[in-house]
């Protein structure tokens, strides 16, 4: 394997299941997972079974939402998508992440300068 | 902030909707699962290896169940419901240690309950009146001699509410009516009936609404005013039926025609705030004209202004009330009151603070020694369960949430504990309330309500903490591997020692707790054993009293006739030793004049007496004891003749060191002539000093106010009632059917705080006892257990049955000793507390203190005696082969 998978950070799925679902519409668990795993690289360790937490949790916060369907093979799933609230919140937390990621590179990159000094 | 309203809400409704919400997600799963295995079998795996794959990818199903359950919804919950249906498990199965910790904690959590709503009725609660802290009660400061001195004449009265300026208005009643002064004739037979006057003002002041009708209004209170009368609500619904049309109607009072003009709510008990275990059944205006020269009779109350404080209202009174005259009819008589103020809350319950305390303090320690005993049964269980929890520390459980289930049971058993306990104080609180004969204010609101409730939440929980915490930290602090490594041989030796250690150390506790209750509870049945011990200077025992209508129409020479037939045909009744006639008994209402020696001297000096109105007879009916000079006799009431019987204490303060029989006494305005001593009577109870008291004929110049027949007998007074009211029948037809009320019955009444106070401090004591007793048992019993093989083995090595025997009562004797030690020493610091309590014992009386000693050393040694018996019985083969 050489390099290990990077762990998730408290939150962080959350966030990419609302982004998933901003650019991609209405998709199944499967299909979310799938499509995180993909953008990823498959750099990110991602048991599939917990992107159901994630989903409930923000199905109980109101910011996507949930309807039994038919997927394209003939298959009943719930289809969930984003709703307006959730798509604030995306925003909201679009911008806390790049000014976290950020200050967090500046810091390290302060660090690095600081030392050779 | 939506989005976390929002998210609550939908918990609470995933909690609620578990099942359905578990399926949907199986489904979901599955139909993840089948995408997957599909995806990868199109990329050209087999199938057992594409569902393998998908599976590894997808993490464990129950995990991710568990994960979506927790993120949905209330996992706390969740945890709770699962301990409690664990808990119901545990208990369910362990029948006998449930029934017996619920019987205990019912015991000790009743108490309290019980004891709470009395204290919370009594002395927490406002009066059940509109702003009653604005409410003052006004007496004489040092008030000597009973209510006379209590109380303000009318003019007094007048002046006062005229010329004060700190309250809203002041009013009062008056204070020395006798109980069934009136009777109600109707159909049949008349009933008798207690009506109390009340000046203008008196609802008004307390903030008092009539229920129906309305109340008194001021021409109501001037000379010839159309009677009115006021009801009391028990008395509407029991004498007159409840009937709403009663009002505005005329009842017959006494051969006046009444109007009824209102009913009072039934929330207003004017007998229990005014005068304990009094039963008042009407009100009738106090028409201040009437009174003007009958001395002080008004008990005032007052309302503040707003604003206005009880200091500066003291202020002003005491400015006014020296120079407020006693009668303006006769400015000679002078002038020159005292007025204390004091809140009328404090007045009414203030007296009973120190013993309600006390007794709070009592039934908390009984529900500490309940969670001690409580702590020892759950630590002897512990033992048994040691291996249950070892596993499950083994299997992953967290400490934390072993003692939350741990306390998980013990808030169980104290919340059963406490809704049986709840039931048991109901029934006491019911009993309490409708005891009419106890002599405590605002006993007869007591009852479970709202506060009581919350109370007992409190302390079910407070205790299931108290008891549950100990043995939930060391049962979940075991080491699991020792613990499952010794398992197959019970529970390892060692660990037994430490329980043992800390179980005696409970013990010990429990019995010092015990011993302060029995030494608190001893004192004070022995300061009510000596009150009962008082010489009273009359003979309570095989007398009775019942009130006699006599309408003599204020003729002293009509009266002193029907008085004589009266005593004359109850005297020849078959059975009756004596009677006699006094419009006043002690230990209930009392009145008070003045009295002074007639000497050489100009000025009299004046002291306060206690008067009683009475036929001969009535001083040996009552059992009192004439030391020198004659009773009264027939000859004095119809000859008017003024003379007067003292008792020792006039005679040591008017004539020190003489002879008073044939001196001068000038009383009530008129010279009398002394021709009798009598022992000392305790008035006003068996408790204080006995005053000043005189016994005058009923003659033109001392008229009587009441008419009491008392009867010595030896027949019971049930039987005699009967005859007697007969022969009164036969006299007056219109004669009440009143009670006849044995004299040990007034006594009793005036005793009753007292002896409430010793019952119930007795009756947790005896619980206290009976708690440590099993707590010793418990504890001696259970290492008898536990050493079986160990006693087996030294029997087996030539150790007597008496040797083992008398090891473990030594071992019993030891815990009791050091109890007893650590209480005997508490004991000391809580006498002191409730030596004010206390009558003629000292705080250390011996003979409490030596008979609690023996008292729980006994009960220690029966608790420790029968595990002995059985150890000295454990035979050393059996021992050693059970294991």
């Amino acid at each position: 394997m050489g390099k290990s998978k990077l762990d998730l950070l408290q939150g962080t799925l959350d966030v990419m299941v609302l982004q998933t679902l901003e650019i991609m519409g209405s998709l199944h668990g499967y299909g979310i997972a799938r499509r995180i795993e993909q953008v990823s690289g498959n750099e990110v360790l991602l048991n599939q079974g917990t992107i159901y937490a994630s989903l409930v949790r923000l199905q109980q916060r109101g910011w996507i939402a949930a309807k039994w369907g038919t997927s394209d093979n003939n298959r009943k799933a719930k289809f969930y998508s984003i709703t307006k609230a959730g798509q604030r919140q995306l925003a909201q937390d679009t911008a806390y992440w790049q000014r976290l990621s950020g200050v967090v590179g500046r810091v390290l990159a302060m660090q690095a300068e600081g030392f050779e000094q | 902030m939506r989005h976390l309203l929002r998210e609550a809400v939908n918990r609470v409704r995933a909690f609620l909707r578990e099942d359905l919400l578990d399926r949907e997600l199986d489904e979901e799963m599955a139909s993840h699962l089948e995408m997957a295995v599909e995806e990868n079998m199109r990329r050209g795996l087999s199938p057992e290896e594409a569902r393998r794959q998908a599976l590894v990818r997808f993490g464990g199903v129950q995990q991710a169940r568990e994960l979506h359950r927790e993120s949905r919804g209330l996992p706390w919950l969740d945890v709770l419901v699962q301990d409690l249906r664990y808990t119901f498990r545990i208990l369910k199965r362990d029948c006998g240690f449930t029934t017996v910790a619920v019987l205990i904690l019912a015991l000790g959590i009743g108490s309290n309950i019980a004891v709470f709503s009395v204290v919370n009725t009594i002395l927490l609660q406002p009066l059940p009146f509109r702003d009653p802290q604005q409410l003052v009660r006004i007496v004489e400061k040092n008030p000597k001699a009973g209510e006379s001195t209590k109380t303000y004449t009318a003019d007094a009265t007048q002046d006062f509410q005229q010329q004060n300026h700190s309250f809203e208005s002041v009013s009062g009643y008056f204070a020395f009516t006798a109980p069934d002064n009136f009777k109600l004739e109707g159909s049949g037979q008349s009933i008798p009936a207690t009506g109390i006057l009340v000046a203008e003002g008196f609802f008004q002041t307390l903030g008092v609404q009539p229920s129906l009708g309305r109340l008194f209004r001021a021409e109501e209170f001037v000379n010839h005013a159309q009677p009115v009368a006021l009801l009391s609500y028990p008395f509407w619904k029991t004498q007159l039926g409840g009937d709403r049309s009663v009002v505005g109607r005329s009842i017959n009072l006494s051969n006046s025609s009444v109007t009824v003009i209102g009913v009072l709510p039934h929330t207003f008990d004017f007998g229990s705030v005014f005068s304990p275990g009094a039963k008042v059944d009407l009100f009738v205006p106090y028409i201040m004209d009437d009174f003007r020269d009958d001395g002080n009779d008004l008990a005032l109350v007052g309302r503040l202004r707003q604003g206005v404080s009880l200091a500066k209202a003291q202020n002003e009174a005491d400015q006014l009330f020296p120079q407020l005259y006693f009668e303006h009819k006769h400015p000679e008589y002078g002038k020159g009151y005292t007025g204390q103020l004091t809140g009328l809350k404090e007045y009414v319950s203030g007296k009973l603070r120190r013993s309600l305390i006390v007794l709070w303090c009592a039934v908390g320690l009984i529900l500490l020694i309940v969670c001690v005993n409580l702590s020892n049964l759950l630590l002897a269980r512990a033992t048994a369960r040691n291996k249950e929890f070892a596993m499950r520390i083994a299997l992953g459980a967290s400490r934390r949430r072993l003692v939350l289930q741990l306390l998980t049971e013990s808030l169980v058993l104290a919340i059963a504990g406490a809704i049986v306990g709840l039931g048991l104080a109901y029934v006491v609180l019911l009993y309490l309330a409708h005891q009419g004969s106890l002599a405590l204010p605002l006993l007869r609101m007591v009852r479970v309500d709202g506060p009581v409730l919350a109370w007992t939440l409190l302390i079910a929980i407070g205790a299931a903490v108290l008891f549950g915490i100990l043995p939930g930290l060391r049962m979940s602090g075991g080491n699991p591997q020792q613990i499952l490594k010794a398992s197959a041989g019970g529970p390892g030796p060692s660990d037994g020692k430490k329980y043992d250690r800390l179980r005696s150390t409970l013990v010990v506790s429990e019995i010092a707790l015990a011993c302060v209750l029995l030494v608190g509870a001893g004192l004070l049945l022995r300061s009510f054993l000596h009150v009962l011990d008082v010489d009273l200077g009359f003979e309570p025992s095989h007398a009775a009293a019942i009130s006699v209508d006599s309408d003599d129409g204020g003729d002293a020479a009509k009266r002193a006739s029907i008085w004589q037939e009266v005593v004359r045909r109850t005297t020849a009744i078959p059975g009756v030793e004596v009677t006699g006639i006094s419009d006043n008994l002690p230990m209930s209402r009392n009145r008070s004049w003045g009295i002074a020696a007639k000497g050489e001297q100009k000025t009299l000096n004046y002291i306060d007496i206690f008067v009683y109105i009475v036929s001969p007879g009535y001083l040996e009916a009552m059992g009192m004891r004439l030391m020198e000079g004659r009773d009264i006799t027939w000859d004095d009431l119809a000859n008017n003749r003024n003379v007067v019987i003292i008792n020792q204490t006039v005679a040591r303060r008017l004539w020190p060191g003489q002879d008073p029989i044939g001196r001068t006494a000038v009383t009530g305005g008129t010279e009398t002539q002394v021709i009798g001593v009598i022992a000392d009577v305790r008035e006003s109870s068996a408790e204080d000093n006995s005053g000043a008291q005189m016994y005058l004929p009923a003659t033109k110049q001392f008229g009587p106010e009441g008419v009491n027949l008392v009867v010595r007998s030896k027949l019971p007074p049930t039987s005699l009632a009967i005859s007697v009211m007969k022969t009164l029948r036969q006299i007056n037809p219109g004669q009440p059917a009143t009670e006849f009320k044995p004299i040990q019955a007034l006594v009793d009444h005036a005793t009753s705080p007292r002896r409430f106070f010793v019952l119930l401090v007795g009756i947790f004591s005896g619980l206290g006892l009976l708690l440590a007793s099993l707590g010793i048992y418990g504890v001696i019993s259970y290492s008898v257990t536990r050493q079986t093989q160990e006693i087996g083995i030294r029997m087996a090595l030539g150790a007597t049955e008496a040797r083992v025997r008398r090891d473990v009562i030594w071992k019993t004797l030891r815990l009791a000793l050091v109890g007893i030690a650590v209480g005997t020493f508490a004991s000391f610091v809580v006498a002191r507390l409730i030596a004010s309590l206390l009558f003629q014992t000292a705080q250390t009386d011996p003979i409490t203190f030596v008979g609690m000693v023996i008292l729980l050393g006994a009960v220690g040694l029966l608790a420790g005696y029968l595990p002995a018996r059985r150890a000295s019985k454990i035979h050393p083969m059996i021992a050693l082969r059970t294991n």
